[in-house]
């Protein structure tokens, strides 16, 4: 009566349908592995030359053929530094408000509004940064500022063009991620224990201070390792107010230059072959750091299994 | 008494660091604002019908437009998603419907990682693997470049979509005797249509807007150019040049096009997330 | 009446637990066989392996013999697919595809693995949602989405949908137990007409449902089989003390 209930073949559509569907996930691994092996293919010219003398040497001078990246690792570092110095504290109240204090109707129009922050491009953060708030900078804020010469921050002329403007530029441009992270973290802080603390006779500060922001600190330091990654990498912006000047610097008020905005500025313009590979060198470095810290950042969520999904960069 | 007093201070210092914080979320609003806002004013007054229609004039000829870098933008982008969705989505597949163990954590792994790329690093590999060996600025290179970063994007997002279609649908479709690659043909990736529509959309307003990875892949052009074996214009890349260049007329140009790309960008990315709202909403009530 | 199905020597895991220890009964054709026992049993584990379900769960696993018609389900080479197109199953939620509307989802067994014209899909959808007594409540809106329906309704395209693949078994897990007592009602009477097409084994954590509807009964605890007999004898006449327990509610 009823048909046979085996059916023999040796290439099942379900197994051809698993095989591409695996195919494509290989070709994940491979491509990645032809990032690797294309930036270290194309940067071996420089490599050859410099070695590691590359990392550590001041000089970039496409005339004399003498090429060295730490005033761009410097100027890549200290500007995202200053961005996280401004982003932090910014995005833990962002964070603070939207976890514990807004009330539901404006908990997800402003958590909207912040997230469309992330959403504008580079580009236009440097427009903006370019023309509206360099002048602000130079007129405004970069004179008195300049009166503290006696600090290193400080020595330089306002020029509204520099370190500080493109550390304000990514603190603003990082905010959004370090703050919808860090609002999701706070969430998942179980109420039991918030009431814990109110019973304990704290004030709501202190619950969130001493409760709710120490139960979510692996969190928010994943959040600001996220945003550091953005930062270090982020270009437009950055290429547009950063001023451009390779030197290593202290001041905020000096113009610098970051690995990111050397690669867009000169590549076009580079006809010596050298160039081209010490730019890639430079495209390298930031490779390498942004994978060790994106790397770090997945492995910390990793570790707190309960976060899964929520964060998003 | 004493306590009461400390107890005020404490209060007064925790209502202060409160409005601290909400002073935060209302500075990020407003930036958002201002920025917007400005883009808006300073864009809408070098808007007209020219800039859509006209190719670009050289300096100092006035009127002119961006139509051939519009639509550039729109071929670049639309290539790059040719090449990054079918990945993208048939790796999503496999890792939420058979991936299990090493090797599908391992893509995982490095698709997050991927994900973390700095946009111009995509730039200088698909100059490394396309320009260098064709030996000119391409649209195609420049592509490649927006490919490599959306398809760790469309990765995460779809694999995300995935997994929110309950078992008990696949069950019932095995239930029927379905095989298990048709039940995901017609019964899951159906079901996830519209979470994959919204994910996909996302990934193309993020890199619609880069113009890092393109500056030296798909260049520039002043002229039409509908071959992708040659430089094209993008928005995003004139956006820039003409933005750091010192003529009063095309700085300009600048804010149109910066309206214009802010426009189309936002235009997506909040399409999507209404979408995605609705949708969800729906599903709950 | 003939054994529809023979289970010998099942046994069950999932991982490491062990949820089913060496289970042996056999299902009478046309029948309904209801599974009782407290939550955790292994009453749902056993039907899902009648159909091979569940070998689908990550980690699970299963071994032993169910013979359906004189043929091992397990039996190598058989392929799990064609094995659940002859025992249909329906499940604890309803669980409509939301993609499809009324009439798709009745024939969605059938559509899904091959093509049918416009009318067939009309004429087969229509067959199978009367049997299922479902035709008169939806004739009307038979393009509305299958979730848009309550959910007896939804169930009852459930078991439509499942009837439309031609099975010779329904296996129900449970598939009152989210409903309202009306809903349950009509499910139950449903049952009953169905028993004279199919062979029926319901698995239900409710024991007058089980004395209801059922001609036999199986109680499980803590993955064996611990007593099965007509439904009359073990309601009024138990023959184990555990059984006796659990009918007269004095643990579970």
């Amino acid at each position: 009566m009823a048909e046979r209930l085996s059916r023999k073949k040796i290439l099942s559509p379900e197994k051809i349908f698993m095989g591409m569907t695996g195919v494509f996930s290989l070709s994940v691994l491979l491509i990645s592995a032809l990032v690797v092996y294309e930036l270290f293919s194309a940067s071996e010219p420089t490599f050859q030359k410099f070695g590691l003398k590359f990392l550590v040497s001041k000089e970039w001078d496409p005339v004399q053929k003498v090429y060295g990246a730490l005033p761009f690792i410097w100027g890549t570092f200290y500007t995202s530094f200053i961005a996280l110095l401004i982003a932090l504290p910014v995005s833990l109240g962002i964070a603070i408000f939207l976890s514990e204090l807004a009330p539901a109707w404006l908990r997800s129009s402003v958590g909207f509004l912040i997230e469309l922050l992330a959403a504008i491009p580079s580009l236009i953060f440097g427009l903006w940064g370019l023309f509206v708030l360099s002048p602000i900078l130079q007129q405004y804020i970069e004179p008195p500022l300049s009166n503290l010469s006696w600090l290193p921050f400080f020595k330089g002329y306002p020029l509204g063009l520099g370190f500080l403007n493109a550390g304000l530029l990514l603190a603003v441009m990082i905010i959004p991620t370090i703050s919808s992270i860090s609002r999701d973290v706070m969430y998942t802080v179980p109420a039991n224990q918030r009431e814990g603390g109110l019973a304990l006779g704290m004030t709501r500060w202190e619950v969130v201070s001493k409760v709710v922001v120490p139960n979510s600190r692996s969190g928010i330091l994943g959040a600001v390792v996220l945003g550091l990654g953005r930062a270090l990498g982020e270009t437009m912006a950055v290429t547009m107010v950063i001023g451009n000047t390779p030197q290593f610097s202290l001041s905020l008020l000096d113009p610098g230059y970051t690995i990111s905005s050397a690669i867009a500025n000169q590549f076009t313009e580079a006809f010596d072959k050298l160039q081209i590979s010490a730019l890639i060198e430079l495209g390298l470095i930031l490779f390498v750091i942004s994978v060790i810290i994106n790397a770090f950042a997945k492995l910390l969520m990793l570790r707190m299994n309960r976060f899964s999904g929520g964060a998003r960069i | 008494m004493k306590t009461d007093f400390r107890y005020m201070r404490r209060k007064i210092f925790g209502t202060m660091m409160l409005g601290l914080s909400i002073l935060a979320a209302l500075a990020a609003v407003s930036m958002l604002f201002w920025i917007l806002g400005y883009t808006f004013i300073k864009g809408i007054s070098a808007v007209n019908l020219d800039f859509f229609t006209k190719l670009p004039t050289p300096v100092g000829v006035p009127g002119g437009g961006l139509a051939n870098s519009i639509v550039g933008s729109i071929i670049v982008v639309g290539m790059a998603a040719l090449m990054a969705i079918p990945v993208g989505i048939a790796t999503a597949i496999y890792l939420s419907e058979y991936g299990r163990g090493f090797f599908a954590s391992t893509v995982r792994f490095v698709s997050d990682v991927l994900a973390g790329v700095p946009a111009i690093v995509a730039g200088i590999v698909a100059y490394a693997l396309v320009v260098t060996r064709m030996h000119r600025f391409s649209a195609f290179s420049g592509s490649v470049s927006l490919a490599l970063l959306m398809l760790p994007i469309i990765i995460r997002s779809s694999e995300e979509i995935f997994r929110t279609v309950p078992d008990t649908l696949r069950e019932a479709s095995f239930a029927l005797g379905v095989p298990k690659w048709k039940t995901i043909l017609s019964i899951v990736l159906k079901t996830a249509s519209g979470g994959l529509v919204t994910g996909t959309i996302l990934a193309i307003a993020r890199v619609g807007g880069e113009a890092a990875p393109l500056l030296f892949t798909s260049f520039s052009n002043s002229f039409w150019n509908f071959n992708p074996g040659q430089p094209m214009a993008t928005l995003p890349v004139d956006l820039f040049n003409y933005s750091i260049s010192p003529y009063q007329d095309w700085q300009q140009k600048a804010w149109a096009a910066a309206l214009v790309l802010v426009g189309m960008v936002l235009i997506l990315n909040i399409s999507a997330r209404l979408y995605l709202a609705r949708k969800g909403f729906k599903r709950n009530g | 009446m003939a054994d529809k199905i023979a289970v010998e020597g099942l046994n069950a895991w999932f991982g490491k637990t062990q949820a089913l220890h060496n289970i042996n009964m056999a299902v009478p054709e046309n029948s309904i066989t209801a599974i009782i026992g407290p939550s955790g049993c292994g009453k749902s584990t056993f039907i899902r392996c009648i159909n091979r379900m569940h070998e689908e769960i990550r980690g699970a696993y299963s071994n032993g013999k169910i013979i359906l018609d004189g043929e091992d389900v397990y039996g190598s080479g058989v392929d799990p697919v064609l094995i659940r197109r002859r025992l249909g199953m329906v499940f604890q939620k309803p669980n409509p595809f939301p993609t499809m509307s009324i009439k798709e989802n009745a024939v969605a067994g059938i559509i899904l693995n091959k093509r049918m014209s416009r009318h067939e899909i009309e004429e087969t959808a229509e067959k199978y949602l009367r049997r299922a007594a479902l035709w008169d409540e939806v004739k009307d809106q038979l393009n509305k989405p299958g979730v848009s329906l309550s959910g007896g309704q939804q169930q009852r395209l459930c078991i439509a949908r499942a009837l439309a693949v031609e099975p010779e078994v329904l296996l129900a897990d449970e598939p009152a137990s989210a409903l309202d007592p009306i809903s349950t009602a009509k499910i139950e009477d449903l049952f009953t007409d169905l028993k004279e097409r199919y062979t029926i084994v319901v698995v239900t954590h409710n024991m007058q449902q089980a004395a209801r509807i059922s001609d036999r009964t199986a109680f499980f605890l803590s993955g064996r089989l611990i007593e099965y007999g007509t439904t009359d004898k073990i309601f009024t006449n138990p023959s184990d003390k555990r059984t006796e327990d659990y009918i007269t509610g004095r643990f579970g």
